[in-house]
């Protein structure tokens, strides 16, 4: 009705010229794309930090060669240096550290010394380590006198990674990825309660501000007081979602701009650009479907990835998002309004905030668990019931959820959310009108049953 | 014809009945006053005219017609409490709730640059309402009331927070307002102003109507033969068996003299008799105000 868009208007207009939500809609994109690429920058400067390391044997030269260089750490073979000369002035000499084999590493694996001023990083003991037991196994191999060794040794190399199959309702097997659904359900869990909690208790104080300078009476002298409840519930709902779409677009043209001001800068440009390579070579793989164990083990990680999401039922997660949320909001936000409606202030609200805010922080917490077992009973049944479905579904949905099982909850979602808009309606009708009555549930109760 | 009335309206908020069989009947273009103790049911009262709660039982009837959801265009209400968003601006809030009363943009616009120039607060347009003073937000709040030009007008203490040069603007207007049509109830503790702008009144103490009728009528019947004699110089004159002498005092060279009739006597008999006694500089029928109607009848009821 005409009415009511003249107040979805003033409750639109007034919130987005607001100093607070300009800074935070500017400043909150500016902070995500800080997040994205500072890491970016940060690895960046790291592989300059290039450690050189001296390698020496005692009495032997089993290794020379053995442990190859990295974009981390570069490995200088010496020869006829003594252990005791270098230990105590390796960094004079420019080295991170030195390591010293010793030749009883054949049958002994810890005859082996890294010295160094600083724990030296994981992933440098681990490419040591791989390097040498990778060699050791070999020369021992050598020992039984094999023919063509370094063919044979090429053949057994073997590289495992699980590829997880989905088998969906039509049979056809679709490749998944366990981690993107996880990220999905992550991001799909917190981003409904972030909104359902954000506006929710938006309207709540609106609904407080309207009562305690009495405007109130004299907009329900001109209409329903379901039309400004609801104009104010669907005004706040366009704000978020304004707030969020230049969120995304900001987060968006930031991250990529800055992104191809730094890669122009340095070498990055031929990483970029290997992307669309690897992009291309992932769509063959979803079409055609072929394995993909002749292709590297990153690329083929890749693949897989992408594979797995373009596999994501989209639209239909698309749908449940805009269905659960436009629900569930509705839901939560005109719980909001009947409880703003029935306090004079903000410090009042909180003895009627906690039955509301269990739900929320239950369905987000059994969101999180869904990760690990989506189907468990705690996950379906929550998944259903109307007050946490909105979050536990959209966090079950990317592992797969029986359309029966979707169905059910949002005809169960639907009926609730009519009957909680009635019944805020019906206290907040009362409720705006009370002043300097310490509310109580029983009075809330009481007001429920008034007639009009 | 009443342009507005009321038939045996009950309401009851729990267990506290706040409005018992009330009915008011409010002519059109009168001023009806709707008087009573705090917490006496005149904002439930007013309320149920508003249609932001509707009655337990009784009727509603607007211009003979029964009172319908789409009549609240024809209706203009100023809250006791008055209020307004605090950080919005005047003038866009103005046209917001014009716009809610049913008026386009650009016919509110006419209209509140008319009432603003009117009431000489032009100025006031991009200020936000927290800027105002209390007697400046009572102004706009007004112009919002009357705004939509309504047929039924509902003011409720309409001149609280204003000095008297601007209740007296607002008197004017509400007058101004009548002579151009509108009819308006008026609910106020202030008896002058009842005395002054009321036509008719309801008086309704603990959710019953106790008193109802014209002013004129009311304070003549509660006159009870009272008189006010005032002379030039000292002067006494004594009762007789007509009349009796309930006071008498002089003061800035006038002596003033309230008598109550007794028995059957002519006007004329006394004010001959008075003129033996002394020079008559006045001679009136000794009204009392409303003010001490109300403590009387409210204080009766109690």
């Amino acid at each position: 009705m005409n009415k009511i868009s003249v107040i979805i208007k003033r409750e639109y207009v007034t919130r987005v010229r607001k100093k607070s939500f300009i800074i935070m809609t500017i400043l909150a994109p500016l902070l995500m794309a800080a997040i994205i690429i500072v890491p970016t920058v940060l690895m960046m400067n790291d592989k300059g930090d290039l450690k050189k390391i001296a390698v020496i044997e005692e009495k032997s030269d089993l290794f020379k060669g053995v442990i190859k260089n990295t974009k981390e750490a570069e490995f200088v073979y010496l020869e006829n240096t003594s252990t005791e000369d270098l230990t105590s002035k390796f960094e004079a000499a420019g080295y991170y550290g030195v390591l010293i084999i010793y030749p009883e590493i054949i049958n002994t694996p810890n005859a082996i010394d890294l010295i160094s001023k600083k724990q030296p990083p994981i992933g440098l003991l681990e490419h040591i380590e791989r390097s040498l037991e990778k060699d050791i196994e070999k020369q021992k191999l050598a020992a039984y006198n094999l023919g063509n060794l370094d063919e044979i040794m090429k053949t057994i190399q073997t590289n495992v990674s699980v590829q997880t199959k989905k088998l969906d309702e039509t049979g056809t097997v679709k490749k998944t990825s366990t981690g993107i659904s996880m990220a999905l359900a992550y991001i799909f869990g917190f981003l409904m309660y972030m909104l359902v909690f954000i506006f929710g208790t938006q309207v709540m104080r609106g609904v407080i501000e309207e009562k305690t300078s009495r405007v109130v009476e004299v907009i329900i002298s001109s209409v329903k007081p379901i039309q400004l409840m609801m104009g104010k519930i669907i005004g706040i709902a366009l704000v978020g979602l304004t707030q969020f779409l230049i969120w995304v677009i900001l987060t968006a043209a930031i991250t990529t701009s800055v992104k191809s001001v730094i890669s122009d800068k340095s070498g990055i440009t031929k990483m970029t650009q290997t992307i669309p390579q690897n992009l291309m070579e992932g769509n063959q793989v979803v079409a055609d479907n072929v394995r993909t164990d002749n292709m590297s083990p990153e690329l083929s990680e890749f693949s897989r990835l992408f594979d797995s999401a373009m596999n994501q039922p989209w639209l239909l997660i698309i749908f449940c998002f805009i269905f659960y949320f436009i629900t569930g909001y509705l839901l939560y936000a005109s719980v909001f309004a009947a409880i703003g409606s029935a306090v004079d202030n903000e410090t009042e609200t909180q003895q009627f905030m906690l039955p509301v805010t269990v739900p929320i922080i239950i369905g987000l917490m059994v969101a999180m668990g869904t990760m690990q077992n989506p189907d468990s009973p705690v996950a379906f049944w929550c998944s259903m019931i109307p007050l946490t479905s909105p979050i536990v579904m959209m966090a079950r949905i990317p592992f797969g959820v029986p359309f029966w099982q979707i169905g059910i909850s949002m005809l169960l979602m639907v009926v609730t959310f009519i009957g909680f808009v009635w019944m805020a309606a019906k206290i907040y009708r009362t409720g705006i009108l009370m002043y300097g009555k310490k509310t109580s549930w029983k009075e809330m109760w009481k007001w429920l049953r008034y007639s009009g | 014809m009443a342009l507005f009335e009321a038939k045996n309206v009950s309401k009851q908020y729990g267990d506290q009945l706040a409005l018992d069989n009330v009915s008011i009947a409010v002519p059109e273009q009168s001023i009806y006053g709707l008087l009573g103790p705090n917490g006496a049911g005149k904002t439930t009262l007013i309320r149920i005219i508003n249609q932001i709660t509707g009655p337990d039982s009784g009727e509603l009837f607007l211009n003979g017609k029964k009172l319908k959801p789409e009549d609240v265009l024809l209706i203009g209400y100023l809250p006791e409490e008055r209020g307004l968003y605090k950080k919005m601006k005047v003038g866009e809030q103005a046209l917001y709730f014009a716009q809610l009363k049913g008026l386009t943009r650009t016919e509110a616009m006419k209209r509140l640059k008319y009432w603003f120039n009117k009431l000489e607060i032009t100025d006031w347009w991009g200020k936000k309402v927290e800027e105002l003073s209390k007697g400046m937000a009572q102004k706009v709040q007004f112009i919002i009331t009357v705004l939509h030009e309504p047929k039924l007008l509902i003011f409720d203490e309409p001149f609280t927070g204003f000095d008297p040069v601007n209740t007296k603007i607002i008197k004017n207007e509400i007058l101004f307002l009548r002579k151009k049509g509108a009819t308006i109830i008026f609910s106020t503790h202030n008896m002058e102003s009842v005395e002054e702008l009321c036509d008719n009144i309801t008086l309704i103490d603990k959710a019953k109507t106790i008193l109802e009728g014209s002013v004129d009528e009311i304070r003549n019947k509660w006159a009870a033969n009272e008189y006010d004699l005032v002379f030039k110089g000292e002067v006494k004159i004594d009762g007789n068996g007509h009349y009796n002498i309930l006071n008498s005092k002089f003061e800035n060279n006038k002596s003033t003299i309230r008598l109550k009739t007794t028995g059957d006597i002519k006007t004329n008999d006394i004010l001959l008799t008075a003129m033996k006694s002394g020079n008559v500089v006045s001679f009136n029928p000794a009204l009392p105000s409303m003010n001490e109607i109300f403590i009387r009848v409210v204080g009766a009821s109690n």
